[in-house]
Formats: C-alpha cells, sequence, structure tokens
C-alpha cells in the first residue's frame, strides 16, 4: 500500500482535525489533498511532530489530534514513544509511515528495511497499549477507526512502498503556516469559552 | 555544596507569577527541588521529557493552544536541543522561554560539566538567543516574567541563565 492512498482514506475524518505532519512527501500529500487551516507541516526538525502533538493533544482535551510521522522522523527521536507512554495524551493518534527508507532526502534505506527493527514492537516495549502495525489499506482503515473512536492514545505503525509526490511546493511560507495554525487552534479553544491569556506579542 | 530551597523556591514562584503553568522538562541536580514543587503543584503541568529536543515539540505545541511555557533543561541539554530551536522555533517564529541551568562555570568542581560551560554563552550568540544570567533572588521573577515577554514579543528563543550563585548554598 501507498502512502497517500491511506491519507485519501483518511482525509475525510482528519479534514476537521488538528493534525501535525513530518516534512517532505507526508506533508505534500496532505496538502495536495487540500490544505485546512487545521493542519501544521513540520518541514523540518526531524522527530519532534510527535512532540508537538503532545503539545498539543496536552493543553485541547476537547480536541483529537493527529500525527502523521514516519520511521526516519520516528528513530531520530525514540525517547518521543517513551514520553508518550507515560503521559498517555487519550486524545493523541500517531500514524507512524514506515517505507523503510529516508524517501525525502534520497531514498537511502532506513534501520527498519531489513524487517529487523520493527517500530510497533519498540512502540508496545515503551509502554503503549495501543499498538497496530498493517500492511494493506484495509487494515490501516480499520485501524485508524478504532484509534479515532478510542479514548487513549493510540500508535498505528502503516508499512507502506517507498514513493512520494512527483512535486513539491506550497503557497504559503513556513510562518504563516504556523502563525494560522496557532490562530485555527486557539478560534478553536475559544469556542469552549476558554479566554486566552494576555499575549504581549500582540 | 547543596541546592538552595529557598532560591529554588524563588525561581518556582516566579514562574507562576508569570502566569506559566505549564513546563517542560529534564530533570538535573539544580532543577531538582524545582521540579519537585511543579510536580507536587495541582495547577502546574509538568511533562518530563526523555531529551532536551522533545521538549522544543512539546513548547510549541503549548504556544499553538495558547498555554504560556517554559522549558527547564540544563546547559549541556541545551546543546542536544539545538536542532529543535533552529529548525522549528527559529524557523517558524515559535517563542521558547527557556531557563537554563548553567553547569560547568565559575566555581565548577566536576571536570565533566567544564567543556559545556565553556562555550555556552558563546552558542547562544551564535545561535541569536538573547540571554541574562539569573543571579539575584530579589529580581528572579522578574527576569523570568521579562523572558517570557521577550520570547513572545520577538517570537524567538530567549534564555535565561540559571548561575551557581542562585542555585547553589
Amino acid at each position: 500500500m501507498e502512502r497517500v492512498q491511506c491519507i485519501e482514506m483518511i482525509y475525510p475524518e482528519i479534514e476537521d482535525k488538528l493534525v501535525v505532519t513530518i516534512m517532505g512527501a507526508c506533508a505534500q500529500e496532505l496538502y495536495d489533498l487540500g490544505h485546512r487551516e487545521n493542519f501544521f507541516y513540520l518541514q523540518h526538525a526531524m522527530g519532534l511532530a510527535s512532540s508537538i502533538g503532545l503539545g498539543l493533544a496536552r493543553h485541547l482535551p476537547h480536541e483529537k489530534v493527529i500525527v502523521l510521522d514516519g520511521d526516519g522522523s520516528v528513530l531520530m527521536n525514540l525517547g518521543t514513544l517513551t514520553t508518550l507512554a507515560r503521559y498517555r495524551p487519550a486524545n493523541l493518534v500517531h500514524v507512524i509511515f514506515d517505507n523503510g527508507s529516508l524517501l525525502s532526502t534520497g531514498g537511502f534505506e532506513s534501520h527498519t528495511t531489513s524487517g529487523v527493527t520493527d517500530l510497533a514492537v519498540i512502540a508496545k516495549g515503551a509502554g503503549i497499549a495501543h499498538v497496530a502495525s498493517v500492511s494493506t489499506t484495509m487494515e490501516f482503515g480499520e485501524a485508524f477507526v478504532e484509534a479515532m473512536e478510542r479514548d487513549g492514545l493510540s500508535v498505528i505503525v502503516a508499512h507502506v512502498e517507498a514513493v512520494g509526490p512527483d512535486n513539491y511546493g506550497m503557497d504559503f511560507a513556513l510562518p504563516e503556516n504556523a502563525f494560522r495554525f496557532k490562530r485555527c487552534v486557539q478560534d478553536r479553544r475559544r469556542a469552549t469559552g476558554w479566554t486566552p491569556p494576555p499575549d504581549p506579542g500582540h | 555544596m547543596t541546592v538552595s530551597y529557598e532560591n529554588s523556591k524563588a525561581v518556582f514562584d516566579g514562574i507562576k507569577a508569570a502566569g506559566i503553568l505549564s513546563l517542560s522538562a529534564l530533570p538535573e541536580t539544580w532543577l531538582g527541588l524545582l521540579l519537585q514543587r511543579a510536580e507536587d503543584d495541582p495547577d502546574v503541568d509538568l511533562i518530563q521529557v526523555a531529551k532536551e529536543e522533545e521538549a522544543i515539540g512539546v513548547a510549541a505545541g503549548a504556544y499553538f493552544a495558547g498555554e504560556p511555557h517554559a522549558l527547564l533543561m540544563q546547559n549541556h541539554g541545551f546543546f542536544g536541543a539545538m536542532n529543535g530551536i533552529i529548525s522549528l522555533a527559529q524557523l517558524y517564529g515559535i517563542p521558547l522561554c527557556m531557563l537554563v541551568a548553567v553547569r560547568g562555570h565559575w566555581g565548577e568542581p566536576y571536570p565533566w560539566h567544564t567543556r559545556g560551560g565553556i562555550v555556552t554563552e558563546g552558542l547562544l550568540r551564535a545561535l541569536n538567543i538573547p540571554y541574562e544570567h539569573a543571579r539575584d533572588p530579589a529580581i528572579v521573577a522578574k527576569q523570568i516574567a521579562e523572558a517570557y515577554t521577550f520570547s513572545q514579543s520577538s517570537l524567538s528563543p530567549v534564555a535565561l541563565l540559571l548561575t551557581r550563585d542562585l542555585m547553589e548554598v
């Protein structure tokens, strides 16, 4: 299965959710389906998408937060799985697309390519209770529906082919994505009755 | 040398007085009493990370959520967080209010801290991260509030350096 098929499948579900993606192909595939103000694309700082997800989920219990991660990024920050396991944000769904490749930086094999390193086993060993390891779009769809319905941290390791889009580009600068995402997140939080603290930045 | 109970309290009280109730941290000796207070305080949300770079992501998430946040780390943790600081916070204009325990400087008895202590200010300057030293418990609360304000107005990482004068007795 291809990552783009998975993202297409869940797009109607995540269109109105807070979504954080990693860099490159994953970000582009989501963007190409239609950007939403509640999407944040982490185009660098590999490994930190799930940490951003934790910071969001922790403070926004009314939201479901979806992180679209990759094997290369998670391998750079394996500690994040232990931090997620410790704090168990119930409203976080952590999808790890494992294509066994550092696709966006030249397609070099990652440590998961040989099948020796199993990210799902690592996530379980870190202490995350709900971990799915899937290889077909049917399995992925089922695991994702379960994760969205579950009131509990879910990790889905989705084994996908190492292919990505043939063109890259977004019509905004990176800080603009951050500013707009922040505004969107906080407008939604205000709708729950929350009053923002005084912001010396404005 | 022991960690100052009174001054740890002054720093913690300063964080709360600045309106910051969300913290991320990796424990270290000088921060121990301070983090204990954070853990025991039901108003404070503390996330302990496995490595300091994670805290840059956590802080970004808290910022998007509109939650005033501070990061507590040792200077060696700052070194380990550097790519996140550059390629998340600085790249996207996300403020970070970092309270950094500066080990390995004047009076340092432990050899293993010294290299890091010697290069800390040079690295902060290289990254254009504004910093101040916190030495006096009487003004540390004001310095924390100012660090937070400046991080927000500049959309930049800002470091308040917690020194031996402040943290040890």
